[in-house]
């Protein structure tokens, strides 16, 4: 899992409605795989990312190189979007956890994989 | 590409080594997911630099096209770990980048006057809503579990920020046309496939059977207002 889509995950636990993004990963395993940046992609991307929450997420992960908030000219500065590029896009989480900061519940990252399936009670 | 180099190309792609009849687990031949992903490209321009979501995506074939074509970004959500290891296997092969959750598509949205949340805003997908552009699937026709691809169906045109791509039972035409009118996309019948079904199950008498599959197409209309 790319951090891209670590920023579009929440908790689904019921009865868990708020304060439930991003969930915190801990104990986490990464791994920076380099691929092909693609620009138009990058800035149809801008205004659909959570930007704080990902900035929030990194700073956890002690990766530091992201601006606090979005640059106004974030569609045109090249150096801007290859550091989002390497961090949304090659930078994966192979394993470890993600917590809820609301509820606690904690979903596991195999393989790279989050697993998202809940017990029955929870659902 | 061609479209007949595609669906060379996914010759390659492996399928379930086990599949399991409780999910209806048949894989998409490479000649549907060559036709279905290279038409959503060259005819609508959905897939080139986009972000593409994969329902049900089993063993990643529908995903492996999509990246072949163009697509920026791509996620698979399936509830089988064997057959997402399979799929990271096939991704691995092809060079293609891929995410994977591990989810069921299947559950629906508690209901709404219950408890007070507002309908379909379950699920984690939420904060997925909007984001991706376009969402192929080869939905469980249901008949296992029935109704199941209309659940799929639902849950992709809630995410999809413009477009789905999906398979239906040709037999179930009506129905799907008279669901996507009531959730107010635009739905387009693209062909009317035949879907071959080699013998994986015991349960099957003969050894391969066609079953008739509508190739569909359901564009969300633009939001009127547009909330940034």
């Amino acid at each position: 899992m790319r951090l891209i889509t670590h920023n579009m995950l929440q908790c689904h636990v019921r009865g868990c409605n708020a304060n439930n993004f991003p969930l915190e990963l801990q104990e986490v395993v990464l791994e920076q795989e380099e691929a092909e940046m693609n620009e138009d992609f990058l800035r149809n991307m801008l205004g659909k990312l959570e930007y704080d929450a990902l900035v929030a997420t990194c700073h956890k992960l002690d990766i530091n190189d992201l601006p606090v908030t979005l640059p106004e000219d974030a569609q045109y500065n090249e150096e801007f979007l290859q550091i989002l590029h390497r961090i949304i896009l090659e930078t994966h989480v192979k394993s470890g956890k993600m917590v809820c900061p609301n509820c606690n519940h904690t979903y596991s990252i195999r393989d790279g994989i989050p697993n998202m399936l809940l017990a029955e009670h929870e659902v | 590409m061609k479209l007949k180099e595609l669906e060379g190309y996914l010759q390659d792609v492996a399928v379930f080594e086990n599949p399991k009849i409780k999910l209806e687990q048949y894989p998409t031949t490479p000649h549907l997911a060559a036709r279905m992903l290279y038409t959503a490209h060259t005819t609508y321009d959905d897939i080139e630099n986009k972000a593409v979501g994969d329902f049900g995506c089993g063993c990643g074939i529908l995903s492996i096209a999509a990246a072949m074509l163009g697509s920026a970004y791509n996620i698979g959500f399936e509830i089988d770990p064997d057959a997402i290891a399979i799929a990271q296997e096939n991704c691995a092969e092809f060079e293609i980048e891929m995410d994977f959750i591990l989810t069921d598509l299947s559950a629906s949205p508690a209901p709404s006057a219950t408890d007070g949340v507002p309908p379909n805003s379950r699920g984690p997908y939420e904060m997925m809503k909007g984001k991706l552009d376009t969402i192929v699937m080869n939905p469980p026709f249901g008949t296992k579990l029935k109704g199941i691809d209309m659940v799929f169906l639902k849950k992709g045109i809630d995410l999809a920020n413009h477009v789905v791509y999906s398979l239906h039972k040709t037999s179930t035409r009506e129905h799907v046309l008279k669901k996507a009118k009531e959730w107010g996309v635009e739905c387009e019948v693209l062909a009317e496939l035949k879907y071959n079904l080699d013998k994986s199950y015991q349960f099957h008498k003969k050894q391969s059977l066609d079953i008739a599959v509508d190739f569909l197409r359901f564009e969300k209309k633009p939001r009127s207002n547009t909330t940034a």
